[in-house]
């Protein structure tokens, strides 16, 4: 199993505090920019590094989101430049863990095998895939921890007790808990109930717990980091590349700048959070 | 491969037919998904909701539907005899009603209180609306705005019923970003909401769900057949968008060797080019809406738009169900262009005083191809899955007439 995973969650436990996940659409607005933003983040203080594979048709994902697959798509974004966008990346970091989020059908496309062992060859460390629930692991998650990568599973607020087991069996590197009943960049999420099903998870698990899904500033990071292992911002974050665009839909001159200071921003919330955290 | 020796057994416990179909949707809805499947499962056994159902397509919806002999187009084509199977004559005027009911009697005894759907045509975002406003529940339609401009009656007829119509205007704004869109509903609302799924296709277990509700068309087609002719029919023919009046009309027949099927899909501007919604025919296995299926797609992937003058097939999938038969060779897919479409729809029109709907226009195209080379005793079966007064501004446009 890729261990930068663990031994990111391993050097925050001991910093005694929760790691900041920043999630970008790959490629968007276009490939050079999308790697000059990757390449800034964990100077910015992200922790981890969500990258978000385009597709055409992202049923979980909120408006935000759905743009920047579009604007990456039209830009000529592909599951093979995603991947070489993470090898480009790992030539100069070597420890800032980066995970893949997005849908089957591209995998699929590309070819399970092929795929599996081109993300591990270019230093890619897990995958979400939002429509792969366990009833559908023999397809991608059973292959992929065989070869060492990490396949990190959703939780919802619909998983039940009954059910939390199985959505567990088969997770490595860390949990990710949705926190809203619905898509990305929705609701603002109950940091009471949070604590709670993150507590719930915990449970049943030795894994950390990230928490995403409608999670917008620094304040709500904060909150969520006491709470949660690692926070997770996405719709934010790309909303700001929304906006630097010029009137040609192109990339301006400070889009990259103002994308890191957002994450500077947000990354201060999981060093600034109240120390009631819970130990393990 | 070997010969399955019964096509009719699907889907498997884990909702699959061979390599197709699954449960690939979102953890959000994966506790629902196993939900519905066991609430259904309890209402397939139990003889009070059979009754209901019975009740309702008896008395609401006006089944069964008559068989009759096209003797007109019949003659015309100098062939096979032609009977048309007239599910254009249901209440709302196409099949799509057959499922609804079943699926609100279902939500009605899981307890939901809010009914969502996705619509291409407006025929199933009417039937939707039609049974909610029956039931009492509020319905939201999801439909997308290049059909919402493309059939506006159905729109109209959607809000007298009493449904609200959300225009949808991501993607390719047609039938597979409204499905996107219900599900994002969906799953935003997962407790109160059922979504009424219109076709064949999304996660098991509506492929099999909708498979059944709409099988009432085979079962009495073959009934009704056997009295008039004495015999079953030689061929099948059905239009496919998704597939459910397809599904619904050969699954009774499935296990009958002599019975020959033929599904026809949208050609479009035809298969060789990129305007079409014929998934068999151009496209390629892949998932999306929460099943494996023949998909049009691109070498990344990346899920493309289909073009059909029908709206109720513009759609780049197909029921799961359908790509394991193609698979089989159990069913023929064939496939029928815009022009062709067209031309079936005038002509039946006018020899049979029967406007049908551009989707069953499809099939009838492809009986047109094949009836005048068969021998006058071969029995085509088709469907006519709806009526065509939804279409006359498509068809008027189409064919240079300004209403």
């Amino acid at each position: 199993m890729s261990g930068r995973i663990a031994a990111r969650f391993a050097q925050l436990k001991a910093e005694g505090r929760a790691g900041f996940v920043a999630f970008l659409t790959a490629g968007d607005p276009d490939h050079e920019t999308s790697a000059a933003i990757v390449e800034g983040l964990p100077a910015a203080g992200a922790d981890l590094i969500e990258l978000g594979m385009p597709f055409s048709d992202p049923m979980a994902d909120g408006p935000s989101i759905q743009a920047s697959s579009l604007r990456a798509l039209r830009a000529g974004a592909s599951l093979r430049n995603t991947i070489e966008l993470v090898r480009g990346f790992r030539n100069r970091n070597n420890e800032t863990p980066v995970v893949l989020m997005g849908y089957f059908n591209p995998i699929f496309r590309y070819g399970v095998d092929a795929f599996i062992g081109d993300a591990v060859a270019a230093g890619i460390d897990g995958l979400i895939i939002v429509d792969l629930p366990p009833e559908e692991d023999e397809d991608l998650c059973l292959p992929a921890l065989k070869a060492g990568l990490n396949f990190i599973r959703l939780a919802a607020p619909t998983t039940d007790e009954t059910r939390l087991p199985r959505v567990l069996a088969n997770t490595s590197g860390f949990v990710y808990y949705v926190s809203i009943r619905g898509i990305t960049g929705a609701a603002s999420p109950d940091i009471a109930s949070v604590g709670e099903s993150v507590a719930r998870i915990k449970r049943h698990t030795v894994l950390p717990v990230a928490v995403g899904f409608g999670i917008r500033t620094p304040e709500q990071v904060a909150d969520i980091a006491a709470v949660a292992d690692a926070v997770v911002v996405g719709s934010a974050i790309v909303d700001v590349v929304a906006n630097g665009l010029d009137a040609n839909g192109k990339a301006g001159p400070s889009l990259v700048e103002e994308v890191l200071g957002l994450v500077r921003s947000l990354a201060a919330g999981v060093r600034n959070a109240p120390v009631e955290r819970k130990a393990g | 491969m070997a010969e399955p020796n019964t096509y009719r057994a699907g889907p498997d416990d884990h909702g699959h037919f061979g390599m197709f179909g699954g449960r690939y949707v979102a953890e959000t809805l994966m506790p629902l998904i196993l939900e519905l499947e066991k609430a259904y499962g309890a209402a397939r056994k139990d003889p009070g909701f059979a009754a209901e159902l019975d009740y309702y397509f008896r008395d609401y919806v006006g089944r069964p539907s008559p068989l009759y002999l096209a003797a007109r187009l019949t003659a015309r084509f100098g062939g096979a005899k032609v009977y048309l199977k007239r599910d254009e004559l249901n209440h709302t005027g196409a099949h799509k009603i057959n499922n609804c009911i079943g699926q609100i009697l279902l939500a009605r005894r899981m307890g939901k209180t809010r009914i969502i759907a996705e619509t291409g045509a407006g025929q199933h975002g009417v039937a939707a609306a039609t049974v909610a406003a029956l039931f009492d529940l509020p319905c939201i339609v999801y439909m997308g705005e290049v059909d919402i401009a493309r059939q506006e009656p159905n729109v109209f007829r959607m809000k007298l019923l009493g449904a609200e119509v959300r225009p949808v205007s991501s993607g390719s704004r047609t039938l597979k970003d409204a499905m996107n869109e219900a599900l994002r509903d969906w799953v935003t609302n997962v407790e109160d909401t059922f979504y009424i799924i219109g076709t064949v296709a999304g996660p098991h277990p509506y492929p099999e769900m909708v498979r059944d509700f709409q099988s009432v068309i085979g079962r009495e087609a073959r009934a009704q057949m056997m009295e008039r002719e004495g015999r079953l029919p030689d061929t099948l023919i059905a239009c496919i968008g998704g597939g459910s009046n397809a599904m619904g009309l050969f699954h009774p027949f499935l296990d009958d060797p002599d019975v020959a099927m033929i599904g026809v899909e949208a050609g479009g501007k035809g298969v060789e080019t990129d305007a079409h919604a014929a998934s068999l025919a151009g496209g390629r296995p892949g998932v999306l809406h929460g099943n494996r299926t023949y998909l049009l797609q691109d070498g990344d992937g990346q899920i493309l738009e289909a073009h059909s003058i029908s709206a109720g097939l513009d759609y780049p999938g197909i029921g799961p169900e359908h790509s394991w038969l193609r698979d089989q060779g159990r069913v023929e897919y064939v496939s029928a262009t815009d022009a062709e479409a067209l031309e079936a729809f005038q002509l039946c029109s006018r020899l049979e005083g029967i406007i049908p709907a551009l989707e069953p226009s499809h099939a009838l195209a492809h009986v047109a191809k094949i009836a005048p080379g068969l021998a006058k005793d071969h029995i085509i079966l088709m469907n006519m899955c709806g009526r065509g007064d939804k279409d006359i501004f498509t068809v008027a446009d189409a064919i240079g007439v300004k209403l």
